[in-house]
Parts: structure tokens; sequence; C-alpha cells
């Protein structure tokens, strides 16, 4: 080897040395931990593959815990994270802090005219895009098919709570275990109180009025917090009060519920054989409805990516975050998982396809549910908040929480549903003072 | 007499079996879960012992997550800030127990006192004030702050000890000429050595539980086995059983551990409490 060559060989190393830093980057990924997420942590050799300088380190957390750690970390800006999964509780509140990165422009695959309208809407602040949505959900009655035919009873495609009231009484049978109807009771403004927002918007309530006052004592408050405390401790299985999504969702594959009201995810769980002992006897309608008002609960939830504005590598997490939520990666779940599997809710052209509708007979009434969500107008009176259920201000986690834990009290029977109301209200009214929404 | 003092013992001894089943019974039920399938995990009714037995969790854990990584940081953050805290924690107890003042029982309640506020008031000054000592999501930052939190613990666990042994030995140590670094190193800790020894145990065991500041200081590469843990919960999808099965991973290498040194542990925990 002449020196010549070694020469050349070491300029060629340094180099190589110089480029290669420059063009690598590490990104931090925080998730939650669902089915949907995991399977995209697998998945995610295909990014490797066509990205080779991008590295991924994942930090996938319980919901609450991830909120409670990314929120701390974005607000400060301490730029942890390059990208962070949230919901459409957190992006326009983000957002008007300037604490995100406008996500317009992710590029052909992304496809934005592609998104649902609604879900869209919900993560945008001002007309911009600030959140990348990966799977949605609304809320939907999933209900036995065995029972209502043994009771003489036909589900309507858009129930109202009278109906819901008459089938819970006709297919509850103690003596065997049937419990008519399985509803959250857990507090928490994610838990109990996601199905009770959308509840009383569906009645025709509303958390606040136009000048922010907590509406909680209203007629319409107290008529649908009653049938629901009624409809739970009547009806429900025992220890409703501390029953979340997974404990119903356990109690309904076990074949003790025979209506259970919730997000649209339980579609999937509650149909597959390998996890359900009713797999096959699972019927679908939309979040019932007052019937007179035609509003179905505007319930909206949407895990979707966004880049804190305190990223350092930004240009890298926006290439994550399009392939994540891409046209190109549905098509990778479906190969790789099977249709059933792509993050649903998203993408009109996942509901146009027909792979997805034959894998997924849920498909219809939860494209349905997305498409009625209006959560600009979750209420039959103005409002001047976004959300149904939720309410998209920063004090709403305590209050909703609080108000939580009342309901829960009222379910568990150690107060009634006025009194739980009452002092729901005085809450509701101090936190809203003391965050300067009221005088 | 005889008779009921032998009724006694057997009521006590059934009485102490039942409780230390009720106390056992979670950890059980955790390890059966972790050998079932999904929805064997969340039957109804539940299923005890007749079920198909399977090991698809742990290697779904093993798969998903870099175990050993967790592992390593929970060694090192516990182990170090334990043992940094002790080289604090025994000078100081040292000093309160055999050279006492007017103010060194206020000092005691004081650092005590520490511990009764709750974490979360003090999490936003501690984030920034890591995140400006570039501290966050780095193992010497964690074993800073859970050294700090386990402070009070080993002083008042140290100070309990020391105040057993009698000090005119540590005065026959200064008349033959120790040093206070010899009178310590030589004299005092040999003989508070079973209350150092329980001292360190509990607060690895301490240190290794803490789930506050490790999960809000880490991100995606110093987290122990706690943000390992974390990683499995989810309120929306029945995945109890792999839960289970992280949990075991997690909680096994103290487990050992507690069980290899109960004598010391219970000899410390009960010394001096009854005189």
């Amino acid at each position: 080897m002449t020196i010549k060559a070694v020469f050349r060989g070491l300029c060629a190393g340094i180099a190589l040395g110089f480029a290669l830093p420059a063009a690598a980057a590490t990104l931090t990924v925080a998730t939650v931990n669902n089915g949907d997420m995991i399977r995209m942590q697998k998945l995610a050799a295909d990014f490797r593959r066509q990205h080779p300088q991008i590295e991924l380190n994942w930090v996938t957390l319980e919901e609450n815990l991830l909120r409670q750690r990314v929120t701390i970390d974005v607000a400060l800006q301490s730029g942890q994270y390059d990208v962070v999964t949230v919901g459409n509780y957190e992006v326009p509140i983000w957002a008007q802090h300037g604490w995100l990165m406008p996500l317009e422009d992710l590029g052909a695959d992304f496809d934005r005219e592609d998104l649902m309208p609604a879900i869209a809407e919900s993560l945008s602040y001002q007309g911009t895009l600030y959140a990348a949505p990966f799977y949605a959900e609304s809320a939907i009655t999933m209900y036995r098919t065995d029972l209502f035919e043994q009771a003489g009873l036909s589900m309507p495609e858009k129930p109202t709570w009278g109906f819901i009231r008459e089938a819970v009484e006709r297919i509850t049978d103690h003596d065997k275990g049937i419990y008519g109807i399985c509803l959250r009771g857990k507090a928490g403004w994610g838990e109990n109180m996601a199905f009770v927002s959308s509840l009383v918007h569906s009645w025709g309530g509303r958390w606040f009025d136009m000048q922010w006052r907590p509406q909680l004592q209203s007629d319409s408050w107290r008529e649908a917090v009653g049938f629901y405390v009624d409809l739970l401790r009547n009806y429900g299985p025992p220890g409703a009060s501390t029953n979340g999504f997974n404990e119903n969702l356990a109690l309904f594959q076990a074949g003790r519920c025979g209506i259970w009201i919730d997000a649209s995810v339980a579609a999937s769980f509650v149909t597959d054989p390998r996890q359900s002992t009713v797999a096959d006897q699972v019927g679908f309608a939309l979040f019932p409805s007052r019937g007179d008002l035609r509003n179905h609960g505007n319930w909206l939830w949407a895990w979707s990516f966004v880049i804190p504005a305190a990223s350092t590598n930004v240009e890298a997490a926006r290439t994550f975050v399009a392939w994540a939520t891409g046209r190109h990666y549905a098509q990778l779940a479906a190969r790789e998982s099977g249709w059933a599997n792509v993050p649903p809710g998203t993408r009109q052209s996942l509901y146009a396809s027909r792979e997805y509708r034959e894998a997924a007979p849920f498909a219809g009434i939860v494209l349905e549910a997305i498409d009625v969500a209006d959560t600009h107008s979750p209420a039959a009176q103005q409002v001047p908040y976004v959300g149904g259920n939720f309410v998209s201000i920063a004090p709403y986690q305590g209050i909703g929480t609080v108000v939580g834990q009342q309901l829960s009290a009222a379910v568990a029977g150690q107060a009634s549903a006025d009194q739980a109301l009452a002092v729901s209200q005085h809450i509701a009214e101090r936190e809203m003072t003391r965050a300067r929404y009221l005088q | 007499m005889a008779g009921r003092h032998g009724r006694n013992k057997l009521v006590f001894t059934a009485l102490a079996w039942v409780l230390a089943l009720l106390v056992f019974f979670p950890l059980l039920w955790t390890l059966l879960t972790s050998f079932k399938t999904e929805g064997e995990a969340v039957a109804i009714p539940p299923k005890f012992l007749f079920f198909d037995w399977t090991l698809e969790n742990y290697a779904e854990v093993w798969e998903r997550t870099d175990y050993l990584r967790h592992l390593r940081n929970s060694i090192i953050i516990s182990l170090g800030s334990t043992l940094i805290g002790l080289a604090v924690a025994i000078p100081a107890a040292w000093a309160m127990a055999f050279s006492p003042t007017r103010s060194t029982r206020t000092v005691l309640l004081w650092m005590l006192s520490t511990r009764m506020l709750p974490a979360v008031g003090v999490l936003v000054p501690v984030y920034l004030l890591f995140k400006q000592a570039g501290l966050l999501d780095s193992r010497s930052g964690l074993v800073l702050i859970l050294m700090l939190t386990n402070l009070p613990i080993m002083v008042w666990m140290l100070y309990t000890y020391f105040r057993e042994i009698p000090r005119e030995i540590l005065e026959a140590a200064r008349m033959d000429g120790a040093t206070p670094l010899r009178e310590l190193a030589y004299v005092l800790a040999p003989m508070a050595l079973p209350g150092i020894a329980s001292t360190l145990l509990l607060n690895v065991i301490l240190a290794w539980n803490e789930s506050f500041w490790t999960l809000n200081l880490t991100a995606a590469s110093t987290g122990p086995l706690t943000a390992f843990i974390a990683s499995f919960s989810a309120p929306e999808g029945l995945f109890y059983a792999r839960l289970s099965a992280a949990s075991m991973l997690a909680i096994a290498p103290i487990v050992v551990l507690g069980w290899l040194s109960q004598k010391q542990l219970v000899r410390g925990l009960t010394f001096g409490a009854v005189k």
C-alpha cells in the first residue's frame, strides 16, 4: 500500500466521519401503550429501511402517566421528546401556547384531503393542522343480539335513551348474572366523565354557558345524571362505580353485559373470538340520543402525533410522523397484520376499502359515529368550548376529575345525583374563578 | 393453664398464617396470571390453577423491551443512591447520636418532615433545576434525587442504631488517640454493622421501587424497571397477563434479595423497638 493510498483512505474516512453525524438523527418517540401503537413499533423496521439515517428510541407509557410526563416536558420546553402522542384534548391548548410545530405539508403520502374532516378539524388550531392522527374513535352502542332476540327486541340503528331503558329492563337477569347495561363508573375525566359529558350533550345539556358559567345544576344535567345513576344502580353490574373501560370490556367479553356503550375501539376486541366468548353475538348501533334532539353525544378522540417546538430534530420528526400516519402505513399494517388491524377512524380511504369493510363488520357504524360527531357544536345550545367527551380548556382535567369523583360516589350510593351535582357545581365555579374564566 | 397457652399459640399461629397468605396472595395471583393467556387472565369466574400454562407473555415482554438495560439502570440507581446516602448519613447520625446539641431533635424532626411533602408539589422546580443542570434522563440525576429523598430515613435509622452503642467505647478509642475518621471506621462501623446493613438493604428496596421521580425525570435511555412496568399498563385494552409477566420480571431481583437477607431486614427493622 502506497503512502498516497493511505492518505486517500484517511481523507475518505475523515469525510465519512463528518458526513455521518450530519445526516444521522435519533428521535425519541413517546407513545401510549395500546395494540395499534405496539404494532406500529414492530412495523417501524420498514421506516428504518427507508430512512437508515434516523434512529428511533421509544418511550411507551400508560396514557395518564404519558400525559403528565409530556405535558411538563413540552410546557417547559425541555426538548426530551421529538415526537409525542397526544389526544385532541391537548392539541388546541398546546397549539395556542405555541408549544407545537405546525404539520402542514407532510408530503403526498400523508394526503391531508383524505383525513376525516371531523378529525382534521379537531386537530387544528385557527385552521392550521398541528397534529397528525394515528387512530381515532367515537362512542357506539354494543349489544348482545342473542339476548335481544330472546326478549323480542330489535335495536334501531339510532337508538334513543328511552329505548335503551326499556331494553335494559327486559334483558337484565340477575339470577343468570346478566346485567342489562355496563357503563363507565370509575372516576376520572377520561373515565366516567368521557361518557357523562357525551350523555349530557346528547340530552341537550352543556358544561358552560357563553360566559363560562358552569351549568351542572341545569335541568338537562339533573335529568341525564339521574338517568345514568338510576340505570347503573338498578341494572348495572356490582361495583359499577369502580368499572372503567377495561373492567366493562372483561364483563362484556364474558357475556355478562346486555348493552355496553363505550369507545368504538372496543368493537374489534368484542368481536375477536380469541378474546370474546360472545364474539358472534354482538350488534352495533350509534351512541343513543334523546330522540327529539338527534344529538349522539359528539364523542371524538384521536390519538395523534405532534412535534414539540423544542425538538431539535424537527425535519427527521416530520419524516417519521408522515410515515406513521400516511397511506403507505395503512397498506403496510394491512399486509403484515390483516385489514382488521389497520388503525381506524382517521382516513376516508380506509372506509372506502372493500377489504376493510369485510374484515371489520363494525366499520360502517364507526364511520357514521365519527361523521356525526361535531366537537365545535356539541350541545343543543351555543357553547364557548370545543369537545364532546371533554372540554378543551386547561382547567377541565381538574374539574372533570373532581366531578367524576362526585358522580362515582352517587353511583356507589354514597350520595344522591342532586347532591353530587350541587357539590360539582360549587367546585366547577371555584376552579373556573381561579383560572380567571369567571370574575 | 398449659392447655390455654397451647390453644393461644395455635390461634396466633393460624392467624399469622392467614395474614401471611393474605399479604402473599396478590403476588401469587400476579405470578399465576403471568402464565395465562390474556383471555384466561380476565376469565369470569377466575381460573386459579387449571388453565393452559404458557410462557408467551414472558416471550412478548422480552421481545418488546430491553429488560437488561432497565435492570442495569435499576441496579446502578438504587445501589448508587444508597451508597452515597450512607456516606453522608453515617457521619450525620454519628454526630447527632454522640454529640447532640439542643437543636438535634428539631433537626431530626425537620429532616423527617421533608418526607411528608408530596413529591408532585416540587415536581416543576426540580424539573427546571434538572433541566438547567443537564441532569434530565441521566442516571447521575436519579442517583442524586433518590439519595436526597431517602437521606432522612437513613439518618433516622442509623441514629437509632448508634444510640444503642455505649458512648464509653468511643470515648476509650478517643483516649487511645483515635482520630474521628478512625473512630468511625474502626470502632463505630464494625459495631453498628447489622444496623448499617439493614439500612442499606431497606434503602436499596425503597430506591428500587421508587416510581415518581424515576418516571418523571427519565425519557428513553435511563428508565429503570419502574419505567419498564409502566410501559405495559394500558387503560384501553386487556393486557393483564403481559403486565403480570413484566411485573414479575421487575420484582424478581428485589424479591430474591429480600428473601436472602430477611433475617437482617427483620432484625434491622425491629432493632431498638423493644426495650
